[in-house]
């Protein structure tokens, strides 16, 4: 069994889906900090059978976290002080994603004109469906 | 500053408001044909559209204002690689509104989130075309009284029409609004629509054959089948009669029930029926003209 020690300060996200730490890890940008990260893969889980765990040693502030609630909502967020948790944060549906994913729609103005930040909108919370800010294209529609 | 992307950014009020500012254009032309004086409309087509370009140029005109622009990507600076984002900064130094139809959707959203000026979306690909829909329902404005209470079939290529579904959009806003979608089972309106319209408890039916709905209709929304959109030769030929309208289907309907295309119009409505009172598809192409002079007025603030 592996072990990875306590971390200090910062954060650990727990009940990442199995094998998705990585993309997590891109999507926080975590490469272009300088702080301690570890990323523990198919860790042993009661609830999910295998589990991803990033455990990142920094202030929580400097992250962007609501990406985190479009990834995966049932992702656990734990801040530690002190080597204690002292909060978890509970993830929310974002209103606005930039940058994260592409449109796909060969139709969408974002398709000739590489230079545009890619936007998606939520436009149902219930069903979680985020659209393209320029042709409402729905996302995964062209998965 | 506002702009106009889809039929859905004004409140039912604004419609309102917009469409007596339309009416009293109508009645009163004079009045208003000094209101632009000094002002430019920029015509931004980068893909040709003679009617609704033509569309937007006459309201200028009506208005008293000057109209500059391009008709095609291929005179203009997109030729060149220039993006849109780009191609509008400098429009906005040139004009004080702009009228813009490009072949990708969204450009004109692009367009409205860098510009000076008030951007109207003349039609973006498959997307949206706001201001056919605002024509549309100012047609059935003025000559039905209302734009409630009552049971419209909308007839054809329901599939990828998108002022169809523009309209659809638009009229459930409305109270007491009974929709008939008529076409062949490849061109239905897409479930989106028809769940949408369950989970407002608004009250539609499928059908194949005009015929057998057209005597309950109040209005009836043609569109064109095209033969492209078949997957054999076969079935175009077998379906493409149940969805032209002539003399003898129109002695099945109201007699108060009216035609709307939102043109042009190839064969899917038979010339003889051109002449009878309920035929008001070229009519509409003059509500048009009333409509966008209202939206170039309302935009720049001049009412």
């Amino acid at each position: 069994m592996l072990n990875v020690g306590k971390i200090e300060e910062g954060f650990v996200l727990d009940h990442i889906k199995a094998g998705k730490s990585l993309s997590i890890y891109h999507h926080l940008k975590l490469d272009k900090l300088d702080c301690p990260v570890a990323i523990i893969k198919n860790a042993k889980s009661e609830k999910m059978g295998a589990k991803d765990i990033l455990k990142v040693e920094c202030d929580i502030n400097k992250l962007n976290l609501d990406i985190l609630g479009f990834i995966d909502h049932n992702i656990t967020v734990n801040v530690i002080k002190d080597g204690n948790i002292v909060a978890k944060k509970d993830l929310v549906l974002p209103k606005e994603v930039h940058n994260v994913i592409k449109c796909k729609n060969p139709r969408c103005i974002t398709s000739i004109e590489q230079e545009l930040p890619h936007i998606f909108v939520l436009t149902d919370e219930k069903k979680e469906i985020y659209r393209c800010k320029y042709c409402e294209e729905k996302y995964g529609e062209w998965e | 500053m506002r702009h106009l992307m889809s039929p859905l950014d004004f409140s039912v009020e604004e419609l309102d408001k917009l469409f007596d500012l339309a009416g009293d254009i109508e009645r009163n032309p004079e009045k208003y044909s000094k209101k632009c004086e000094g002002k430019k409309l920029a015509t931004c087509f980068y893909e040709p559209s003679t009617r609704t370009r033509l569309s937007f140029e006459a309201a200028m005109y009506n208005l008293g204002g000057h109209v500059i622009g391009f008709s095609d990507a291929s005179s203009s600076s997109a030729a060149k690689g220039e993006s849109v984002s780009d191609t509008i900064r400098m429009i906005s130094c040139y004009a004080d509104i702009c009228a813009m139809r490009h072949p990708k959707e969204g450009a004109p959203m692009v367009a409205s989130m860098k510009s000076h000026i008030p951007v109207i979306n003349a039609g973006d690909g498959g997307h949206q075309h706001p201001t056919q829909t605002l024509t549309d329902l100012l047609t059935i404005r003025s000559l039905k009284g209302r734009l409630d209470n009552f049971t419209i079939g909308l007839c054809g290529d329901l599939k990828f029409g998108r002022t169809v579904h523009s309209l659809i959009h638009a009229l459930v806003r409305y109270k007491n609004i009974k929709f008939v979608f008529i076409s062949p089972d490849e061109l239905r309106v897409p479930d989106y629509i028809t769940e949408m319209l369950q989970e407002k408890g608004i009250s539609y039916q499928e059908v194949i054959r005009l015929e057998d709905v057209i005597g309950e209709l109040d209005l009836l929304y043609m569109t064109r089948v095209q033969r492209e959109r078949f997957f054999n030769e076969e079935d175009y030929v077998r379906l493409k009669d149940f969805y032209i309208l002539n003399k003898a289907k129109m002695e099945l309907a109201k007699p108060d029930m009216l035609i709307l295309h939102p043109l042009p119009r190839v064969n899917e409505i038979s010339v003889e029926v051109d002449d009878d009172e309920r035929a008001v598809y070229f009519k509409q192409v003059q509500y048009g003209v009333y409509v966008r002079m209202a939206l170039i007025l309302t935009l720049l603030e001049l009412v």
